[in-house]
């Protein structure tokens, strides 16, 4: 029951695709509307971080499922600049765009499960996770 | 697609209703129609409507902070309605809290507190 849908992140328009997607699946799952609008919040945040600092990537949404549970799970990838002190990027506040972007925090507190792995000069991987209750 | 955000004149006030899921450009385009508008109609009263906006990011979030500013800066003063439950709720996690702008449950109640901030 594998499920997987990604959308390249390359101009804006890409960020409305993205968050469309997210949408539907959360919809489809059976997430409520406070749930599908912090769904579709996380995924916009990303996808603008992915468009705003690395100029390219993709948002893949997978449906997951542990145990008895279900859930969806943002894969926010790029092969951009990398982070190089990721410690300074989960503080509140901390910022390199003016506040264009969202704080990674933010999204972290909108999802139940946070994961980034960023290397600098490679590229950046961000999973992100919301469990049905 | 480029759909432009209407802005209807209510004597002297201006009432915008977003009615779509706001994409960057037409975000944008909004900001800068909608200061037009002021400068045009004179108005000293704006209400913008969010009934069917089902989710805010921190891009449109900013986007509406801004013209609210820049709509102060030109005499104009904007009241935000219709926030939903969920919108509510995900500005705050996502820690936006949109502080020192006027906002009502509804419509009707934004034009009740536009008209007594302009004191008519």
């Amino acid at each position: 029951m594998e499920f997987q849908s990604c959308v390249k992140i390359i101009n804006e328009w890409d960020i409305v695709a993205a968050r469309q997607l997210g949408r539907n699946v959360a919809k489809e799952l059976g997430f409520g509307s406070v749930d599908q609008a912090r769904i579709t919040t996380a995924i916009s945040e990303l996808a603008r971080n992915i468009y705003l600092y690395a100029g390219q990537g993709k948002v893949c949404i997978e449906k997951v499922y542990e145990g008895n549970k279900a859930g969806l799970k943002i894969i926010a990838t790029d092969e951009g600049p990398g982070i190089q002190d990721i410690r300074k990027v989960m503080e509140d506040g901390y910022t390199t765009s003016g506040g264009l972007g969202a704080g990674l925090p933010g999204v972290k507190r909108l999802m139940d499960e946070f994961d980034i792995d960023s290397v600098p000069g490679k590229g950046t991987d961000i999973k992100a996770t919301k469990w049905l209750r | 697609m480029n759909v432009r955000i209407p802005i209807l004149k209510l004597y002297d006030c201006l009432l915008v209703s977003i009615q779509w899921e706001l994409d960057d450009a037409t975000a944008l385009q909004f900001q800068e129609d909608l200061l037009h508008k002021i400068h045009e109609t004179s108005a000293n009263g704006v209400v913008i409507d969010l009934t069917s906006i089902d989710f805010i990011d921190s891009f449109i979030a900013k986007v509406l902070g801004d013209v609210i500013s820049m709509s102060k800066l030109m005499g104009a003063k904007v009241v935000i309605t219709g926030i939903q439950p969920a919108v509510a709720i995900t500005l705050i996690e996502l820690g936006i809290t949109l502080e020192d702008v006027l906002t009502a449950l509804d419509l009707e109640k934004g034009l009740e507190k536009l008209q007594q901030e302009l004191g008519e």
